[in-house]
Order: C-alpha cells, then structure tokens, then sequence
C-alpha cells in the first residue's frame, strides 16, 4: 500500500509466525504486533536451529570442518566449501593449481543457480503461486544431477579440499552443463518471463512493496542481491576479487527501484550471468591437475586470516584466528542472512500482512545459514 | 402413491448424488488438473488413474476424530461446515439443468440463490471465529469484506439480465435464451444487448471466482500467510465438509453462469438442445476456474477490494443503465 496508514499502537494484537509456519520457510519465529491487518512491529526471534557449528570448528582438525560449511547455507553449500577452503588454503599457504580453480568456478555458478532457483519457486510459493514451483524444480533437478556426477552428494556437499577439489570433472559433465546452459537459456524467456515476471498480479504484488534504502542497506550490512536491487553495486566477485573470477567477462546486475521487483529482477539476471561464466569457464578450462601439493596435517601459522565470497545470498566471511596448531583457535562467520534478515522488523512496519510476508520471500532467508 | 412424493425423492436421491459425485471427484480432477498444468502425473495408485483417490480420502477423513480445541463455541465449531455444505446442495433444487429437469421452478430462483450463497460466507465467518485462533478471525474478517464487496457487481449483473429475459425464474431465464448461440445473453443480437453483454458475463465470472474464494483471489485460505485460514482448527470431516462445500460452490457458481449467460441447455447451433449441452458448459466453467487457479498466483486483499469498488461496480452500473437504455429504445 502506497498510502501511508495511521497505526493505532493501542489496540494491537501479537501474532506469532512461526517457528512452523508455511511462510518462514525452516524454523524461523516472527513475533508480530498487529493493527488488524497492519504489522506493527515484527521481530525475528532465531536461534531454533542454532548448532554451534563456529564452536565446532574449534573441537576438530581444519579438514573435519569441511563437512560443516555445506549443513550451514545448504541451498548454496559450495560457495561455504570454497570460503572456508579459501581462507585455510591463505593461512597454510597452499597453492591450487588453475584447473582446480576454474572446477570451483564453474560448480559453485552452478550451484548459485540452483539457489536462485529454489528461491524462486519459494518466493512464488509464498504469493501463492504453487505452478511455478514444479517449473523451477525440473531445472534445478538438471543442476543437481549434474553436480551428484562430480561432487558425489545432492545437497550437503563436501566438494572442496585445501589446495583443490575432490574429483575431477569429465566429458559428460562438460557436455551435460552446455546442453543445461542451452536448456535454461530457451525456458527463462518463456517459463519464467512470461508466465510469471510480466503477471500482472506479480507486478502488483511486489513493486513499490518492502522498500530497502541504500542508506539501510549499509547500516544493517545487508549484502548480495539485497543491496543490488537497492543501488548499491556490490558483488565480492568483482570488488574484492577471488579465486579465478578477474578471468571472465560477467556484469553486477544493479536495480535502483529498492523494492522487491528490483530484488526479483537482480536474481533473475544473476542466473543469466552465471550462465555466462560458466560458459566462459568451459571454453577456457585449462587442463592439469586438480589437487595440489598439500600437507596431510595442517600447521597454519599463529595469525588471524580473513577470507570473503559472494554467495547467493550476499558476501560470506570466514575470520580464522590460528594458535599454530592443529586445528582452529576461533573461527567466525560473517554469514550475509543474518544482515539481511535484521533489518526486517524496521522496514515490515506498517505493511499488511500479506504484503510483510511477501517481503519476507523477498530476502531470500535460509535460516540455518542465520543460526549456524 | 402420489406421483409429486415420487418426483420429491427422485430429485432429493439424484441431487444428493450429484453433489456428492461432483464435490468427490473435482477435488480428484483438480488434483489431475493441476497435475498435468505442473507436468507431473497426479494421483495414480489407487486405482486407474487414481479414480478412487477422492473414496481414500474419504475414508480416511471420515475414519478421523474431530478433534475440537479447548476454548471453543463447541456447538458453532461442529455446525460451521455442516453450514457451509448445506446451502450449497439447497441451491441445485431451483437449477434447471435442461427443459424437464428442474426440481422446482420457483418465480425468485435468483434471487434464493444468492441468499444461500450469502449463507455459505456466514459459515466461513462462525468456523473462523469459533475456532479462537487469530489466524482463522483474520482470514474470517477477510471473507467477509470481500464477499461483502463481490456481491455488489454480481447482483447488478444480474440484474440486467433479469431485465432482458423479464424474469427472476432462471428456467425462463433460460428458455428466453434458446435457439442458437445468438440468442444467448453473452452475444444476444437483439436489441443490440451483445455490446454490453460480454463485459457483465467477465463481471460475473470474476465476481464468482471471488465468491467462491478461488484463486487468484483466495484470500480467506492464503496457506503462505493464515496456514490454512478459517480451516486451521479443523481436522477430518470438519475440514472435508469445508472442502465439499468450496467444491459444490464452484458447481453452483457455474451453473449459474451458463444459466444467465450462456443459454443453460441450449446448443449453440440449435441443434438437440438437453442436459448435456448444460453439463458440457458447466464443466468448461470449472476447468477455467481451475486453470485459473493453477496459473496465477494471489493477489492482496486490498487490491482485490479495489477491483470491486473501483473498478467492477462501477462498470456494472454503467452496464445497468446502457441494458436499461437499449430495452428502452429499440
């Protein structure tokens, strides 16, 4: 609603969303205080499903922790595995030779698509869109398919190792991903475009609705698809480079709308430019090993290492803090759901409920990734 | 034996059939519907196709405990969905589904089937408000505005096709209609009445998705936001009465549109005109509610009240009054 409502604060009822609730999609609780329809004040309460994965990094040996990163953000578990390989990798010092890189490369766009897939459907779930979901499922299943040929799993994967990856990737694979890029190309204009981004009802429903102002972005810290559909153009892969990414030709889709039209269409062109890199990256994958020269026990200098990614979700940051042992003093994630999710209660103020929600799907919340 | 006590169970036995059959298996065609909109098989265990998916269910909610929350109006709890079936079934007596079979032609037909359909909302109303759970009120209060609001447009729609045909008797509604397609109220040449015709017959049919709380505009079960709205509290054949009922709504709704619009029993090139050119009309209408259902997604309950207030009732008052000059002047 673009008019702006008087709120009456004094008759107010609490309204619990959650932590099982259709909408919240895992245990997320949402205690609300609602005028009728009108949200209040909403507030996420976490911590349902809080495991303690930071401390458990410090209980075993750096490899032991690898498992951990994909159960954290499982939508896009690679690019876990890849920050978490990449700041050890810096600590130790390892090198990883190019054909390793590219491999990484070219799995996690895959699995950034996956994600940005599921989250459509979801978000569509949650405007009560049910078809859609099936439509985004047949292309991620094509994904998954391809990824259970390298990686071994179908969701949780443990893919990466300090200095490479775990197995090496073959023709079928190759030749798999060219026809799934040749697959999705042809049905994003017409399963996707058509069908759901001109509906007139899904226009209506989210443009102009859960406005985020640049300004909010940068006080809650609010990364990844959140702050590109606010103007800011902030993507790891291109501001603070990593891995082998300097090496394609890809764009940060950047809208300046700051509602969740823009954050729709940021994702939606995301995949276009993951396709892209993968592309590029088949084309250019040099050949050699995958794994490189590295210690079975790992000794990482005493330090404090920094290492970030840009995942699905927005900018994900492992802190290593090393003793000069064999596993981790302290490690600490910046993980980007928690940003976005904090600035949730300041900007559902005075929405409906419907509208509050749809918001919500906006964000793209995987709450595992929040409570850790 | 008086032959109107046989004529009386005939058509209690066959409406009985009849909504009951069409309340089971929409829900089964729904499911295949939807199945084959989503590119996926649908239900196909029990039996060929999953034919006797709709008795499973059945059986299986029938086989249920209802349970009924502590801090309930037990006695409007258990009578809400018996509420919400009943009028629905009451509305086929006044149907004529062709020339001969009609159980009762009374002369306010119309008029009594929007008065059922208004108390199948009350049953929304007093199974979300029994229920005691905030969920189902908001969905309850949701319910109401908006069939409050769709109401309005649908009631001035038909009254102009009440001023063409002369009648609120919906089988001289219908007889008015008969001899082609031309002479169906959505394209009726006569008197020029199709130029404005077609727009009243969209007007209905939207006002009847909305009655009938179907998507896109079913905000009364909006599952992403109430769970599952007024019928959140209840389980077995409380909530499949619910169903039956939302089912046999659709049903009322399309016969009531093929009745006012779309010529009831006639065939479109006045060939054998019967009860199948009827049952062929009603089943289209309720594929194209279920398509619609399947391919969009909801929309807000503000916009949806909008669309009626700003949008839907003033065109069909307009259209009121162009019917009303047209009759006036030819």
């Amino acid at each position: 609603m673009t008019v702006p409502v008087h709120l009456r604060h004094d008759e107010t009822f609490v309204l619990n969303l959650g932590p099982q609730h259709p909408a919240t999609h895992g245990v997320l609780r949402v205690k609300l205080t609602m005028d009728g329809e009108y949200v209040v004040k909403a507030e996420p309460v976490l911590g349902y499903i809080h495991r303690m994965h930071e401390k458990m990094a410090e209980g075993g040996t750096f490899a032991q922790f690898m498992p951990n990163t994909a159960r954290m953000d499982y939508l896009h578990a690679l690019a876990f595995n890849h920050g978490y390989a990449l700041v050890v990798e810096k600590a130790a010092g390892i090198e990883v030779p190019e054909r390793a890189e590219f491999i990484r490369v070219i799995t996690v766009e895959l699995n950034r698509i996956a994600s940005h897939l599921l989250w459509w459907a979801a978000f569509l779930l949650d405007l009560g869109g049910f078809t859609p979901l099936l439509y985004a499922f047949d292309d991620r299943e094509k994904i998954i398919d391809l990824l259970e040929r390298v990686t071994g799993s179908r969701l949780t994967y443990c893919y990466m190792r300090f200095g490479g990856v775990y197995n090496d990737i073959d023709d079928e694979f190759i030749t798999g991903t060219r026809e799934f890029i040749k697959r999705l190309r042809s049905r994003l204009p017409r399963f996707y475009h058509d069908l759901v981004t001109h509906n007139i009802i899904l226009i209506k429903r989210i443009k102009n609705i859960g406005i985020i102002t640049p300004e909010q972005c940068r006080r809650y810290g609010a990364t990844g698809p959140v702050a590109r559909g606010s103007g800011i153009s902030y993507d790891i892969r291109k501001n603070e480079p990593y891995s082998v990414y300097p090496e394609f030709d890809f764009d940060v889709p950047v809208f300046e709308e700051c509602d969740s039209m823009a954050r729709y269409m940021v994702r939606m062109h995301e995949m276009e430019q993951s396709l892209r890199i993968i592309e590029q990256a088949l084309d250019k994958l040099p050949d050699g090993p995958v794994m490189g020269k590295a210690p079975k026990m790992l000794k990482p200098e005493a330090g404090y290492y920094y290492s970030a990614v840009e995942t699905a979700r927005g900018s994900l940051g492992h802190r290593l803090v090393c003793d000069g042992g064999k596993n981790p003093y302290k490690l600490k994630l910046r993980s980007p759901t928690f940003s976005n999710l904090s600035l949730y209660g300041e900007v559902a103020e005075g929405m409906m409920l419907a509208d509050a929600l749809a918001f919500m799907g906006s964000l793209d919340l995987v709450i595992p990734e929040i409570d850790r | 034996m008086d032959t109107s006590i046989w004529r009386a169970l005939f058509y209690l036995v066959g409406i009985m059939a009849f909504a009951g059959l069409n309340a089971a298996y929409l829900g089964w065609c729904e499911r295949k519907g939807a199945a084959r909109i989503q590119r996926r098989i649908g239900p196909c265990e029990a039996g060929y196709g999953g034919l006797w998916q709709p008795l499973a269910d059945g059986l299986k909610l029938m086989s249920k405990q209802l349970l009924v929350p502590q801090g309930v109006d037990g006695i409007i709890f258990r009578l809400a969905p018996v509420l919400a079936m009943v009028p629905a079934i009451t509305s086929m007596v006044v149907i004529p589904f062709s020339e001969n079979i009609q159980a009762r032609a009374m002369e306010l037909s119309v008029l009594l089937l929007f008065a059922l359909a208004s108390l199948g909302m009350l049953a929304i109303l007093l199974g979300g408000w029994a229920s005691g759970n905030k969920y189902a009120i908001i969905s309850s209060a949701r319910a109401v505005s908006q069939n409050l609001a769709y109401e309005i447009p649908m009631l001035v729609t038909v009254i102009t096709v009440v001023m063409i045909s002369g009648s609120m008797n919906l089988r001289e509604i219908a007889i008015d209609q008969q001899g082609g397609f031309w002479h169906w109220n959505i394209f009726r040449l006569e008197n020029g009445h199709f130029l404005t015709m077609w727009i009243s017959f969209i007007i209905f049919f939207i006002c009847s998705v909305a009655e009938t709380n179907r998507a896109p505009f079913d905000m009364a079960e909006a599952e992403s936001e109430l769970v599952a709205g007024f019928m959140t509290e209840y389980g077995s054949m409380g909530f499949g009465l619910f169903m039956m009922g939302e089912y046999l709504n659709i049903v009322v709704g399309a016969c009531l549109t093929a009745t006012l619009f779309l010529g009831g029993w006639d065939c479109p090139f006045g060939l054998t005109p019967g009860v199948w050119w009827f049952l062929i009309k009603i089943y289209v209408l309720i594929f194209t509610f279920i398509w619609i259902r399947w391919t969009y997604p909801r929309t807000q309950i503000y916009r949806l009240l909008n669309l009626s207030w700003k949008i839907l009732i003033p065109f069909s008052l307009a259209n009121l009054l162009i019917t009303a000059a047209l009759i006036k002047v030819f």
